[in-house]
């Protein structure tokens, strides 16, 4: 009961004394501003690389398996993989025959190349080879028209499906079916569009891409990728571990890989992409974190400069007061209070810089939104730093003796 | 019947470095309820330091301390802070009002200190600011007012819990001969309505105004006698 009118009293009184020195205390909390709006900007961007990732990798399916000449995140020296063989027609076959657990697989093979369409040019296009069986397994849908057939596939026919990035810089508003392009100075008949489906950490686009038969490819295009990437399909998410284990053994088998050595082929999968992916954020949490720690430590030794400052200033008031009663605790809880709210309004004008910039990143680098949460988060971290940094101005002004704060000019 | 305050042998020792000084070296004396004492002293007699043992800001090194018959020197800190928050009112020189908040505010802290709520604490503050005259100025702040109305806000604040003791520490130091005079009446009207009072002075004059005067040298009691107004008039009333 008592406590609580002091508490009232201790913040009225807080807020006398900062607006008494409105330039010292808008210093002293500088460094917790700049704290503050560091910390809730690094949480808002990490949030937003998040979401974009996991819109990201769910182009990735997860019960897709990609038999591949290197892993995705090897972290071997180099000369390790330079003299791995390539994935051929053969070692596809020989899984596909023995494979067991896997419901579809697709072999592709694919580089960036040159699109022409009448006068228009596209550069850095990529075309992949692929076979009939592509569409089953990565799950692709149609826009418009179809996908090539298994006799079209095997008996290279000139003939593609484009990407929605294709359909746009080609035929803005006309059917781009059975119109004719040029792919590597070769033409293809257009039979059908892909779906939309967006860019890769907003990164680059997933709809810049042709897709033509593989024996096509092998025969006209050329690229620096020599080498199958074969895409496997297990029979759901919880099998992948098994086919995984499965087409490991079917490739060493394959590729003559002796009993004892590395595999000298990757298997990848979207786990590989999250967990790697998860490594290098949490370790921008941590350095981020322990940079803004710092400038909030900064923040509140400032903090705690002005405290002492500020009792030593106000040693007669603090005798005055305990000559009228105040105890210890009272004292104590006044100069807490005071450098509480010195720093949560700190936190407040750190959110009043983050939020608009956190507003700006949204419109002009990535989607994002600054969590309810981080707001929480930066108050609170705000709040205990202010009580940190007042705690032993705070103690010692409790500790005044009252005759000599009374006698104190 | 025991005395309202009771100091028996009270010694205060300061130790300096090598040197020892006995601030008060065996003071014993007694007040009663509704006296209006006067405690005089050149300076460096130790009145000063009987005047923060008798108001509870500190302890004597030994001796003892009898306030309403409890035992005030062996109190710890927050004891203390109580004590002084209900029993005691002071009065200082240099009136002492926190600067940045207004005259009505300042009277309420006493009752902040006690845990009284907010509605009647204002009530309370409102009532000692009027019995002290100042109806009109509650809600100006201490440098909106003059030297006198400050001190008399000052005094409001003492009033205003109701204390056993109001200790005024020379209150008219620092006002002028006029003001001094009327800080002096308003004394005199508390003391009548049956407040105990103490006032700690070096001026003659202002002592005069008490009904016993105690005079402090050299950390003893020098002389301890009535003054010339209760000798001049028995029924004490002001000039």
């Amino acid at each position: 009961m008592s406590r609580f009118s002091e508490i009232i009293e201790s913040i009225s009184f807080a807020y006398k004394s900062i607006v008494a020195n409105k330039l010292r205390s808008l210093l002293a909390t500088l460094g917790i501003v700049i704290g503050i709006s560091a910390v809730t900007l690094m949480q808002t961007a990490i949030e937003g690389i998040n979401r974009a990732f996991e819109s990201s990798i769910s182009s990735i399916g997860a019960d897709l398996l990609y038999v591949q000449k290197f892993e995705w995140f090897g972290n071997e020296d180099w000369s390790v993989y330079r003299n791995r063989k390539d994935i051929d027609f053969r070692q596809f076959n020989f899984l596909k025959k023995n494979l067991q657990s896997a419901v579809g697989m697709s072999a592709s093979i694919g580089s960036p190349q040159t699109l022409k369409y009448r006068d228009l040019m596209l550069q850095n296009v990529l075309v992949y080879g692929t076979d009939a069986e592509y569409q089953f397994v990565t799950g692709s849908n149609m826009e418009s028209g179809r996908f090539f057939t298994t006799r079209e596939a095997t008996g290279g026919y000139p003939v593609c499906v484009i990407g929605m990035d294709i359909k746009e810089a080609f035929f803005p508003n006309s059917d781009p079916l059975e119109k004719n392009i040029k792919i590597a100075n070769q033409t293809y008949r257009i039979i059908g569009v892909l779906e939309k489906q967006g860019s890769m950490l907003g990164l680059f686009s997933l709809d810049n891409q042709v897709l033509i038969p593989i024996e096509r490819y092998i025969q006209y295009i050329s690229g620096w990728n020599t080498s199958l990437s074969i895409t496997v399909k297990a029979a759901n998410v919880d099998k992948l571990e098994e086919t995984k284990d499965e087409i490991i053994s079917i490739m060493r088998k394959v590729r003559k890989v002796p009993y004892g050595e590395r595999n000298d082929f990757g298997v990848n999968q979207q786990e590989l992409f999250k967990s790697t992916y998860d490594q290098l954020t949490s370790l921008i949490k941590i350095i981020g974190t322990l940079i803004t720690l710092m400038a909030l430590i900064v923040g509140s030794i400032g903090i705690a400069n002005i405290m002492f400052v500020s009792v030593k200033e106000r040693t007669k008031e603090i005798g005055v007061r305990k000559a009228l009663g105040a105890k210890r605790s009272s004292i104590l809880m006044q100069f807490l209070i005071e450098s509480s709210v010195v720093c949560l309004l700190g936190g407040f004008i750190g959110l009043l810089i983050s939020f608009p910039v956190s507003l700006i990143i949204d419109a002009l680098v990535l989607p994002t939104v600054m969590p309810i949460w981080v707001i929480v988060l930066a108050l609170f971290i705000s709040l205990l730093f202010g009580v940190l940094a007042g705690f032993f101005p705070a103690l010692k002004a409790s500790k005044l003796d009252p005759v000599d704060s009374l006698r104190y000019e | 019947m025991s005395s309202l305050i009771e100091l028996k042998d009270i010694v205060k020792l300061y130790i300096m470095g090598a040197e020892q000084l006995y601030a008060l070296n065996g003071v014993s004396l007694g007040i009663d309820r509704n006296e209006y004492v006067a405690i005089m002293g050149p300076s460096g007699s130790g009145k000063s330091t009987l005047m923060n043992i008798i108001g509870c800001l500190d302890t004597p090194t030994s001796g003892e301390y009898l306030l309403n018959g409890r035992n005030v020197s062996e109190m710890e800190d927050d004891e203390l802070a109580d004590i002084r928050n209900k029993e005691i009112g002071f009065v200082f020189q240099t009136f002492n009002l926190l600067p940045r908040i207004n005259a009505l505010y300042n009277v309420e802290l006493p009752l902040i200190y006690s845990g009284i709520p907010k509605s009647k604490r204002i009530e309370m503050a409102e009532q000692a600011l009027v019995s002290v005259g100042l109806a009109d100025r509650m809600l100006h702040k201490p440098n909106e007012l003059s030297g006198g109305q400050r001190q008399r806000v000052a005094i409001a604040r003492a009033l205003v819990n109701n204390p056993s003791i109001i200790l005024a520490d020379e209150p008219t130091g620092n006002l002028d001969t006029k003001t001094g005079d009327e800080i002096m009446m308003l004394l005199s009207d508390l003391h009548e309505k049956g407040n105990t009072i103490i006032l700690v002075t070096h001026e003659e004059d202002i002592a005069n105004h008490a009904d016993r005067i105690i005079k402090i040298r050299d950390g003893v009691i020098d002389e301890d006698c009535a003054s010339v107004k209760s000798v001049k008039s028995s029924t004490g009333t002001s000039e």
